[in-house]
């Protein structure tokens, strides 16, 4: 039972991740835009051309260069980049800890906010302080990530230099890191220094991923919370002598997860693509920056394997929720 | 003349729209006695409950009238102090145990949680008082009992849960509203005889909501008649039985089964009757004002 639900989903990660494959690999190829005549001077011989088409397989067929990619990346070789010419996997591998730790925060970030608005939300629903919560959901939730990401620049970094508003780590610090962790292992290695430095530089663009979700989680948890404060076990807790306070944090907000955990999940996959255009506009060396270069010097490879490694970030995420939901949930968990 | 445990005097309510749901009622529970509250669904015995307890849904206004809980008025107290006071002092046995228990929180930490964090025993004492009364109302396997979730309880075990946890803390007054309405007939019977018992043992007050007279006949030594939110008639329950006073009393117990008569129970309460109560509510209601200050207490 539990062995044959394992493996159904392990195949149908299989088949998502193959899907996203298939498509990235057409559409790049589709779009207009040469990668080779990029690569070399104006005016350079038609044999040229050819002899660097061949050597990146671009003369074969597309099915060819499919099966023969796929096979690579089944064996772990996602091929060399057009532009940097370095190994994909390793370029990728090397910028994905940034993107993890400015997302991971991002979504810390969010909970410390929505978490305890959904909570102060559902205690005074009816008031005034509800009113004025639901109206800045609205303000966060009506601007997109990119454009907290000016707002901030403009606030912290222009008005009051509070923060810094460019790069991941300042340039003249020396880095004792053996990882691409910076963030964690600044904090295992009680460098608080480098932590600091590093928070500094990520918190603004975790700020503007941050924003949208805290808004979600907010209005998502307080109106689950909301639903849940007139069931007989909340009266129950009442009568027993809780405090509004204390009824909605032990009873109210396991159950009250459970609905917003899913969509939690989703939408924190939406701040992980975030990440582009963010990152961008932080000039932060993550991979959403490096995909953008990639699009821009039609990288295919490199393309490629960013995709597939967001995709690959993407089905894990959504494997993670719903293992939290089963773990959460007692129904689940013994039926 | 003792303190009485609950004096509620001239309690009126409101809907947001200001339809009256509670119409001046007055009724009075002595320490140690089981007053049922009768009358049929909509009649407001579960307001009157939730009023007592301070868990009147916020749409619910109430205009007058004033509770008092063992000497203590409780629209004197901060809504803190009356919630700690509650807490302390009573105990709720809801209508439907289905959904009266957390669903993903185990029966143990639920029943022990008012013992411990409320009323700050230590935890190795709140156990063995709630394993003392599981084996009161009759659960022998209080092991498996505490470490089970909600769903893998049938409704009767989770009735005697959460009468157990009631007579837990010690209350001077249970509000036990229809407790074995969600139940089916063979369960009734003994949840009924559980409650009767731990009420006796215990000498804790109740407040019995309930519309089956043939309950009110078993557990209780006095009766309020509610009708519409209005008391219609209070007294001793054998004396209710023997000689009923108002109609709707009358009224009342002819719709109620008998075994000699079963078909009873589909015979609705007389016509004229109700429309003789409406119209004597409706006139009421006209020349009411309000002449106190709500109780305050939410
Ligand atoms: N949350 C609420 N908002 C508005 N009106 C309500 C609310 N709860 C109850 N009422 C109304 O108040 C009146 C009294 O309801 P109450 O629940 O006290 O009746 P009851 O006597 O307990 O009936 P039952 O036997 O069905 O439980 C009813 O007319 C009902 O429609
Ligand atoms: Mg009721």
């Amino acid at each position: 039972m539990i062995l044959q639900r394992t493996l159904t989903r392990l195949l149908t990660m299989i088949a998502t991740l193959f899907g996203v494959a298939v498509v990235v690999f057409v559409v790049i190829r589709i779009a207009p835009g040469d990668p080779i005549a990029m690569m070399l001077p104006p005016g350079a011989s038609q044999a040229d051309i050819d002899r660097l088409r061949a050597l990146y397989g671009l003369d074969k067929s597309l099915i060819e260069q499919f099966v023969i990619w796929l096979s690579g990346v089944v064996h772990g070789d996602f091929g060399t980049s057009i532009s940097l010419r370095q190994n994909v996997l390793g370029l990728v591998l090397g910028r994905l800890p940034a993107t993890l730790e400015l997302s991971i925060f991002a979504l810390l970030i969010a909970l410390a906010i929505g978490l305890p608005l959904a909570v102060l939300g559902a205690r005074e629903r009816g008031t005034a302080v509800e009113a004025g919560i639901d109206v800045a959901n609205g303000v966060a939730l009506s601007i997109p990530d990119f454009l907290w990401g000016l707002v901030l620049i403009l606030l912290f970094g222009v008005l009051m230099p509070v923060f810094e508003i460019s790069g991941r780590v300042s340039p003249q610090l020396d880095l004792p890191f053996t990882t691409n962790f910076y963030l964690f292992e600044s904090i295992v290695r009680l460098r608080f220094d480098l932590t600091a430095n590093l928070l500094g530089h990520m918190f603004m663009p975790a700020l503007a991923l941050a924003l949208p979700l805290a808004a979600i989680i907010a209005q998502l948890l307080k109106q689950s919370l909301k639903e849940l404060l007139t069931l007989d076990y909340m009266v129950l807790a009442r009568v027993k002598g809780f405090s509004e306070t204390q009824v909605i944090l032990r009873e109210g907000l396991k159950n009250a997860a459970l609905p917003t955990l899913t969509l939690v999940g989703v939408q924190f996959t939406f701040l992980i693509g975030g990440t582009v255009i963010v990152e961008r506009l932080f000039s932060y060396e993550g991979l959403g920056n490096m995909a953008i270069d990639a699009v821009v010097n039609r990288d295919l490879p490199l393309i490629q394997g960013i995709v597939l490694v967001f995709a690959l970030l993407f089905v894990v995420i959504n494997l993670a929720v719903d293992m939290a939901y089963a773990l959460l949930n007692p129904r689940l968990r013994h039926g | 003349m003792s303190t009485p445990c609950l004096e509620i005097e001239s309690l009126s309510a409101t809907l947001a729209n200001g339809v009256r749901v509670l119409r001046s009622v007055s009724l009075t529970v002595e320490p140690g006695e089981v007053r049922a509250l009768v009358g049929e669904s909509g009649a407001g015995k579960s307001m009157i409950g939730k009023a007592v307890l301070g868990v009147l849904p916020p749409s619910i206004r109430v205009v007058e009238g004033r509770i008092t809980l063992e000497g203590t008025d409780l629209g004197n107290l901060s809504p803190r102090a009356s919630r700690a006071l509650i807490g302390a002092r009573t105990a709720l046995i809801p209508q439907d145990p289905l959904t009266a228990l957390n669903p993903s929180r185990r029966i143990g930490p639920q029943m022990t949680d008012r013992l411990v964090r409320i009323l700050g025993w230590d935890s190795a004492k709140a156990d063995r008082r709630i394993r003392k009364l599981l084996d009161d109302v009759r659960i022998r396997e209080p092991d498996r009992v505490l470490r089970c979730y909600p769903h893998e309880l049938s409704g009767g075990m989770r009735q005697r849960v959460l009468i157990a946890a009631a007579f837990a803390a010690e209350p001077r007054l249970i509000v036990a509203d229809e407790p074995t309405t969600a139940l089916d007939v063979t369960v009734q019977k003994q949840i009924l005889r559980l409650i009767a018992e731990l009420q006796r043992e215990h000498g804790t007050a109740i407040l019995f909501v309930t519309h089956d007279l043939g309950v009110v006949a078993k557990i209780s030594q006095k009766v309020t008649v509610l009708y519409a939110g209005k008391v219609v008639e209070q007294a001793d329950t054998a004396a209710l039985f023997a000689a009923p006073q108002h109609a709707y009393t009358r009224a009342l117990m002819a719709a109620t089964p008998r075994y000699t008569d079963p078909m009873a129970s589909l015979r609705p309460v007389d016509e004229a009757v109700l429309a003789g109560l409406s119209a004597e509510i409706a006139t009421a209601d006209r020349n009411w004002k309000p002449n106190t200050k709500g109780s305050g207490h939410d």
